[in-house]
Formats: structure tokens, C-alpha cells, sequence
């Protein structure tokens, strides 16, 4: 898979103590504004989005490249797909 | 055949998507014409999908899904999920075909969803809209009479399709057009939903979500009551969203007409609310393991050691002579006040909102 080798970023969302799909949409917001091949870390405290945030990428073609479960917070990385 | 080619690209519709199984069919019946469609799902503030059971800690082992989202991928279709709560407002708080049999805005909403879906379609050019409608499914905003009222009001017009009743309805456009094919839509009409089930069955749909009483939580009874209760002790029909989330959290008791508590119900609740401690006034009991409890209002000193009583009558300290109980404001700053927990039968019910 090619990516842009300048230029790509790691971002931050902080979408704890947002309800889904409030997490859904906020990273959809944020990663609407990345560049194919970036990454993005969201952390949250809503354990829906466990589901939903794979979901969305599936649907949206970004990939999950890991999550991070604890007792109240998750942190998701995923790397931005083709936007089209 | 259809015209559903244009210049080599396919026509491309936007579906209203709820995550309900007739908006799935509406948009598989366009896609197997040829139709590109994408969905589009609102978010409220309302939306009933996904939200308390994040909060609660003995439902977090169930499993959970988002249903739009989910149809989407059954479907193969993108879905984009518009936070429209902040214009939303004006539709819950001045509807212009009034509520249902709660604070539910069934016409306004619809309107206003077709609408923004209208706005949406436009800027991202696609060259029209469908929706999961079915005539006499719904008692407010899906019947014969009040359709047209969304197609007028929203500005759809005849850009407006409805594949699961088309057949009962006058042409759109994409019909005249030849995008769509009229022989190919549907003529379902009324509450039965055998021929819904029937298509869900020779699409190959299964553990699409059942209809338990509609999608919104302003349907519900027990949260409209909730809500009237918030704007008669405001004084006006205003609320944000943090107040919405609210009633749908915990116990809500109103022992006085100018402040509520809210006391979590267990400990995902506790959680949860404990997060909101910098936008509520706090409670929680030292002494003895209890729930983290908010006040929402203006209370004096009198209200309360009042409120720190009740806060340990949901304590386990409740039997106990006293109970520590520290009250922390917005700023962090906190004190404790030692009360005796209220007794069982000085709790009136009318103090449940």
C-alpha cells in the first residue's frame, strides 16, 4: 500500500466523556481534515465505540491498527484511508 | 431500463439511514437499479441507539452496535453522521405541527431531516434523496395526509422518492426521469410488517434491528416527563446538551421547585457522572460507599444538608446515625456536612421526576 512518505501526522482527539455516536463523529469530523496515511488516537471513555469506530472505518475505508482497552478509558489508533 | 447512467457515472442518491430495517430495504431496492447510494444518519441528541447502555456497567457486557452503521456495511454503502443538535433545538422546542403523545415532534422532525438531507445532497451533488417511508407505518409523521407536508415543507418537492411506497404516491423526478424504474418500486402501506420482512428475507437480511417503539428517546413517557419537568422548574422550554445526556442518567428526585439531584444508580452511572463534576454541583458520602449525585439548580445551605440527607438515604449509610457527606462546587472546592440519612416514608414519591 503506497502512502505519502512527507508530511503524514499523528493527531490527538480527546472525545472522553462523549456518548456515541458523539466519538463516531467527532474522529469522522477530525479525520475529514488528515491526509491519506496519517494516523489518528482517540481516546474515550464510551465503551461503544469499541464496535462502532471499526465499524465506521470499515464502512469509510481507514484502517484500525490497534485499541486499547482499559477500565474507563479506550485509546483507538487507525491510520486514514483514501477519503473520496 | 433506466437512465440510471449519466455520462458514464452512475445517478447517486442520498438515504435518510435511521438503522431501522425499512430504510434498508429502500436503499438495497435503488441499489438493484443501479443507483450509487450513500446514507446519511442525524444525530440529535435524542437518538435512543447506543447511548445509555455505554453508561451503565451491567449492560456493558451485552453487545452493542450502532445500527446505522451497521446497515451501512451490511450494505456497502458510506454513511456520514451529521451532529445536528444545536439546530435541532428549535424543532423539540416550537414544533409547528405540535408533539404526539409525548414531547415527540414526529412532522417538524421529519421535515427538518429531509431538509438538512436536501442541504447535504446539494453540496455534495448527488441527484436525489430516498427515505424508508411507508404510508400509515407510523401514526404522526407517516401518513397519507402529512407525507406531502414533509415533501412541501423540507423543499424536497419531487426530488424526494420513497421506494417502499412509491407506487401510492404521485411520480418524483427520478421517475419521470427514467434514473429509477416506477414498475420496479413498491405500494406497502399500513402497520403490517409482513411484506417488510418478506423483502428483508429474499435480500438475505437477517438480525436487522426489530422496531421497539421508534428511535427517539421524546417518545418515550418516562424521558418527556423528564424533560417538561426540566423547562417548568427553568421557566422556558431551553435546554443544552449536556441536560438532555442528564435525563437519561440515574434517579432524578425534584424535593424543591428551584433544584433536582441526580444519583447514580450504580457504579457505570457513578462513573459517569463523576465526569460532570466540573459543570454541577457535587455529592458524594464519605463515610459509607454511596453514588456520586448532582444538583442541578440553585439550592441554599437549607436545600442542601436536605439533599446530602437524601444523598446518604441512597448510600449504604442509610441506617446509619450519621453520615459524612462532602459537597464539592463546580471549582473543585469541597466541605463535608455530617446529616442523618432521610428515612424511607420522608421521601414522598412526588419528589421522582
Amino acid at each position: 500500500m503506497k502512502f505519502p512518505v512527507s508530511g503524514m501526522s499523528e493527531t490527538t482527539l480527546d472525545a472522553r466523556n462523549l456518548l456515541c455516536p458523539l466519538p463516531v463523529i467527532r474522529t469522522q469530523n477530525t479525520v475529514e481534515e488528515l491526509q491519506q496515511g496519517d494516523t489518528l488516537l482517540v481516546k474515550c471513555t464510551d465503551h461503544g465505540v469499541i464496535n462502532d469506530i471499526p465499524a465506521w472505518c470499515r464502512i469509510n475505508g481507514h484502517e484500525i491498527l490497534s485499541i486499547d482497552e482499559q477500565e474507563y478509558e479506550i485509546v483507538i489508533k487507525l491510520r486514514v484511508g483514501k477519503n473520496s | 431500463m433506466t437512465n440510471s447512467i449519466n455520462n458514464g457515472k452512475k445517478r447517486k442518491a442520498v438515504a435518510l439511514v435511521s438503522g431501522g430495517l425499512d430504510s434498508m430495504l429502500a436503499v438495497r431496492v435503488m441499489q438493484e437499479q443501479g443507483i450509487h447510494v450513500e446514507g446519511i444518519n442525524f444525530y440529535t441528541g435524542f437518538c435512543i441507539e447506543g447511548h445509555t447502555q455505554a453508561i451503565r456497567k451491567k449492560d456493558r457486557d451485552k453487545p452493542k452496535r450502532n445500527n446505522a452503521l451497521w446497515v451501512a456495511e451490511q450494505l456497502g454503502i458510506k454513511l456520514h453522521i451529521i451532529d445536528v443538535t444545536e439546530d435541532y433545538k428549535n424543532v423539540v422546542i416550537n414544533p409547528k405541527h405540535g408533539y404526539g403523545a409525548n414531547l415527540n415532534p414526529c412532522l417538524d422532525c421529519k421535515g427538518f431531516m429531509v431538509h438538512e438531507a436536501m442541504e447535504w445532497m446539494t453540496k455534495h451533488d448527488f441527484d436525489f434523496l430516498i427515505t424508508g417511508e411507508v404510508i400509515g407505518q407510523r401514526p404522526m409523521s407517516q401518513r397519507k395526509g402529512t407525507m406531502p407536508i414533509v415533501t412541501k415543507e423540507s423543499g424536497a418537492g419531487d426530488l424526494l422518492l420513497r421506494p417502499l411506497c412509491a407506487k401510492l404516491l404521485p411520480e418524483t423526478l427520478p421517475e419521470r426521469e427514467g434514473w429509477v424504474d416506477r414498475e420496479q418500486l413498491l405500494g406497502f402501506s399500513g402497520r403490517n410488517r409482513t411484506p417488510q420482512m418478506a423483502l428483508a428475507e429474499k435480500y438475505g437480511f437477517k438480525n436487522y434491528a426489530q422496531p421497539a417503539g421508534g428511535c427517539c428517546f421524546l417518545t418515550d413517557a418516562s424521558y418527556s416527563k423528564k424533560l417538561a419537568d426540566l423547562w417548568k422548574a427553568r421557566g422556558e422550554k431551553t435546554y443544552e446538551i449536556d441536560d438532555i445526556v442528564m435525563l437519561k442518567v440515574g434517579r432524578h428526585l425534584r424535593p424543591r421547585p428551584h433544584f433536582k439531584i441526580i444519583i447514580a444508580r450504580e457504579e457505570g452511572e457513578t462513573n459517569f457522572l463523576r465526569g460532570y463534576r466540573k459543570n454541577y454541583l457535587s455529592m458524594s458520602t464519605i463515610s459509607h460507599p454511596g453514588p456520586v449525585s448532582l444538583i442541578d439548580g440553585e439550592p441554599d445551605d437549607d436545600d442542601l444538608e436536605l439533599a446530602a440527607r437524601l444523598v446518604a438515604r441512597f448510600s449504604s449509610g442509610r441506617e446509619a446515625e450519621l453520615v459524612t457527606v462532602e459537597v464539592m462546587q463546580k471549582n473543585g472546592e469541597s466541605r463535608n456536612i455530617d446529616v442523618k440519612p432521610l428515612l424511607a416514608d420522608e421521601v414522598p414519591g412526588e419528589w421522582y421526576v
